[in-house]
Formats: structure tokens, sequence, C-alpha cells
């Protein structure tokens, strides 16, 4: 499994989108920088960017990348290697590499210019974020063998969670907005990896008050340790969840 | 050495497979052939453990294959279009394929990799390579490390003249050393030269598989190709 994983680095991190997407996140985050003397503000503006185009390119890249490994794949599994270990290792290289795109576009800039516990936090929910949307793309992929339903399914997972979402929530909280709703908020916030990644965000930047109710709830329940360990869950199941169900497809999966 | 029994395999509504049953021997080269479409690819796939059976099952030196891999340290694989990372150099294809199968260099079968040259294009990235190219390099991975079964999907589709006649003096080579090679193939008179015996499927199942010269002496012709044709039509008529 290391060995294919090894592999898999070294062809990524050569590829030309891998480089264009290192450039571009270095590239937004410098200038949030240097555009901001308040590196508070330059944080709130590099967390809009983080929470729409990494996931992007978190579930994309990788859905073309196994498509087009496909052969290669097909290469592997005529070895004496068990399809666990390729799609794991498969897994663990495409993660790694855009892992560190991520830590050199957007960590580095974060530890020169804002090295504070909220520069931190927009750092791991951007690894966070990278790794649950590299799972779904992997569940994409090995659903379907035709190459372009497989990156719609992707691009409708992305929109859904970045955009769709976002607008059923409000729709639901202004028809339901006679009743209490507070836990429901939070379950469903949860319910949607961005989103919760931008909550912890929110929250760590100590400008929840600007979010009216809805923000004393978050911090009231996010704030504690309990909400702590429940956000670390919901992160992991969205993470590993969708990974399993891959892994799952992959071992009856025709080649 | 590998035994298939009563493979069924289905892609949706369409039967590839419907219960294909044969024997393969060390020392054998055997043909598949049949028409496009006719579940020769699917049939060395369920082999390979690429392709899940529906139903039956697939025994390689008496174990079944199912849910193993270890088996496949003993196959040699030559894809139909072998696809590799493309920012990879053809030496490094070569090098991790061997760290994959865990096998050092000085134990391995380079007679295809000298003879193809490509030891001279090791610095060239695979993406840049001709398709023909990619070929050999799928054919000498297939080699190098001397498995005792070798199977081959349509091995000279692209090679030029000299570059086929290289690989079918390798197989005859391979044969001799008391190798099981699986080839399948559209040129009868590249069947002719190399295979031993030949399976012909249609439709999912086997109309025969049999000896070449008891296919010639059957149909009382001289050349593979009339001899086939013949068998086709008379069992048509039956």
């Amino acid at each position: 499994m290391l060995k294919i994983t090894k592999y898999v680095i070294y062809d990524i991190l050569r590829s030309r989108v891998m480089i264009a997407y290192t450039a571009f996140l270095l590239l937004v985050s410098l200038s949030l920088f240097s555009l901001e003397n308040d590196s508070q503000k330059s944080l709130i503006s590099l967390m809009s960017v983080e929470m729409i185009i990494v996931p992007l390119v978190s579930i994309v890249f990788p859905t073309t990348y196994l498509y087009n490994a496909g052969e290669f794949i097909e290469m592997l599994l005529a070895q004496p290697i068990s399809r666990r270990s390729i799609l794991l290792g498969e897994y663990a290289g495409v993660a790694v590499s855009m892992l560190l795109s991520f830590a050199a576009g957007v960590g580095i800039p974060v530890m020169v210019y804002a090295p504070t516990a909220t520069g931190m936090v927009i750092f791991i929910s951007g690894i966070s974020l990278s790794l649950v949307f590299i799972s779904m793309a992997f569940l994409s992929a090995v659903s379907t063998s035709d190459k372009a339903k497989g990156i719609g399914i992707a691009l409708l997972l992305w929109f859904y969670f970045a955009v769709i979402y976002d607008g059923l929530l409000l729709g639901i909280l202004f028809s339901f907005s006679e009743y209490p709703l507070e836990k429901t908020v939070i379950l469903l916030a949860s319910l949607n990896p961005i989103d919760l990644g931008r909550i912890l965000i929110l929250l760590k930047m100590d400008i929840s008050a600007l979010m009216g109710l809805t923000g004393a709830v978050y911090k009231k329940f996010f704030g504690t340790g309990l909400g702590t360990a429940y956000s670390i869950g919901m992160m992991s199941a969205w993470i590993i969840l969708p990974l399993l169900a891959a892994l799952g497809i992959f071992r009856k999966k025709n080649l | 050495m590998i035994r298939i029994e009563n493979i069924e395999k289905s892609f949706g509504r369409l039967r590839v497979l419907q219960g294909v049953s044969a024997a393969f021997e060390p020392g054998e080269v055997v043909a598949v052939i049949g028409p496009n479409g006719s579940g020769k690819t699917t049939l060395i796939k369920t082999i390979l453990g690429m392709v899940v059976a529906d139903k039956g099952s697939v025994l390689f030196d008496g174990k079944n294959i199912a849910g193993d891999f270890s088996y496949r340290a003993k196959i040699g694989y030559m894809p139909q279009a072998g696809r590799y990372p493309e920012n990879m150099k053809m030496g490094q294809v070569f090098l991790m394929m061997k760290d994959i199968r865990g096998i050092k260099s000085g134990f391995t079968d380079e007679d295809l990799i000298n003879e193809y040259g490509l030891g001279e294009m090791s610095g060239k990235m695979m993406r840049t390579l001709s398709g023909g190219t990619t070929q050999k390099v799928s054919a000498a991975l297939a080699f190098l490390f001397n498995p005792p079964v070798l199977i081959l999907d349509e091995p000279t589709a692209g090679l030029d003249p000299l570059a086929a006649e290289i690989l079918k003096e390798k197989i005859q080579k391979e044969k001799n050393a008391g190798k099981l090679i699986i080839v399948t193939s559209h040129i009868m008179s590249e069947v002719e030269e190399i295979a031993g015996k030949i399976m012909y499927l249609e439709e999912g199942r086997i109309r025969f598989y049999q000896s070449v010269h008891s296919i010639k002496t059957r149909a009382g012709e001289e050349k593979l190709g009339k001899a086939i044709a013949q068998i086709m039509r008379n069992n048509r008529h039956a």
C-alpha cells in the first residue's frame, strides 16, 4: 500500500494542475495578507475562499485523477496486491499531495502573517475539508465507470454542500421561525462539513456575536469540550464514511 | 494449472459469459479467439480477478481465487492498451513495478527490454511515448518477473512487424520453458504460428476448444483460418 502511495505522490506532485492549485492558493493568501493591515480581516476573507475553492478542487481533481489512472489501477490489479491496499494507497497518495499543496499555499502564509489560534483553526479546517471532499471524490469515482457521470456527481456534491445546503437551511429557519430551533440548527449545520468548518473558525474569531442568536447558540454548544469533541467526531465521520463506502463498492467492481 | 468452472457473467442485461468451463495446463499456448464482443477479454479478466464472476469459480493450482490476490504473483499480464502514470519516466515505471512486486533487478527477465531497446529510452516521459512503444513497455513488463503463467490480450495489435516478430519468438521460448501462455487475437496467421490449442468463443460460450492439429484434420483444411470457417459453417447447419 505504501509503495502505491509513494508513486501516486510522485506522479501528482509533478502534475500541472497541482502546481497551479498551490500557486493559486499561495497567490490568494499572500495578496489577502498584504492588502489588509489587520490580519484578522485577511483571515476572514481567506476563510471565504477556503470554503469554496478548497472543496471544489479537492473533489474535482481526485475524481478526474482516478478516472485517468483507470488503466494504471487495472495494471496494479494484475499484480499480487489486494484491492483494499490499491484504493487506500491511492487515497493516501492523493491526500498527502493535496495536503502538501494546501500547506504550502495556505499554511505557510498563515504561519508567517497570522500565527494565531484563529490561523491554526483555519489551517486545520482546510485540511479536514480537503480530506472530506477527497473521500467524496473517491466515492463518486468508484460508483460509476462513466467519467463524465462521475465528474458530474462530484460537481453536484460540491454544489450541494457549498451552495444549496445553506439555502435550504435558511429556508427551514424562515419557515419555522416561530419555533425553538436551536438544537435543530446545530444538528443541521453539522450535517454539512463546510458549515461545520465555518462555524469553528467564526467561533475562534470571537465575532460570533455578529451572527445574532444563532451565533450565541453555536458559541454555547461548540465552545464547550463536548461541542469540540462532537465537531471532531462529525468531521471524522465525514472523512471515513464516504471512504468506507468507496472501498465497499471497489471490492466488487468490475474493471 | 488453471481451471475455470461454469463461469457466468452479465453486464446489465448483456450476458457476456454463459457457462464457460475449461482447463489450461503448463507448456501450452492457448489462443482465445472469437468475434468482437464474444467475451474474450472478460474471460481473461475473470481469471485475473479484475472481473468478478456472477457464478462459477476459477481455480489456480487447485485453489479458488475468490478473495485471494497472492496467486497473481504467478501471472504476467499484458493488457490490450496499457496506460501508465503520465509524469513518470519509462525507467521509473520499470523500477516501480519491480518495487511493487518486491523483486530486485538481476532476478528479472529483461530479454524484451533489451531487444526492444527500451533501456536507451528509459529517460523518456511515459506521456510522450507512441502507442506502439507503450505496448512494448507492456510486453516487457508482462515477461519481466518470469511468471509461470502469461496472459496476453491482443499482444501484437499496435506493434510494428519487427516488434511483433520478437514477441512471437519470446512466446515460443517461454512455451518451451514449460510456461502456460494464454493469448487473445484476431489474426489467424499469427494464431497458427504460435498457438497449440484454440478456444473459440461466441456469444459467451465455448464453441470448441481443441488443438490446432485436430481442428485442421477435422475440417480437412490446411489453412487454420479456412478450417475454422469450415467448422463454424458446419456447426451452424447442424
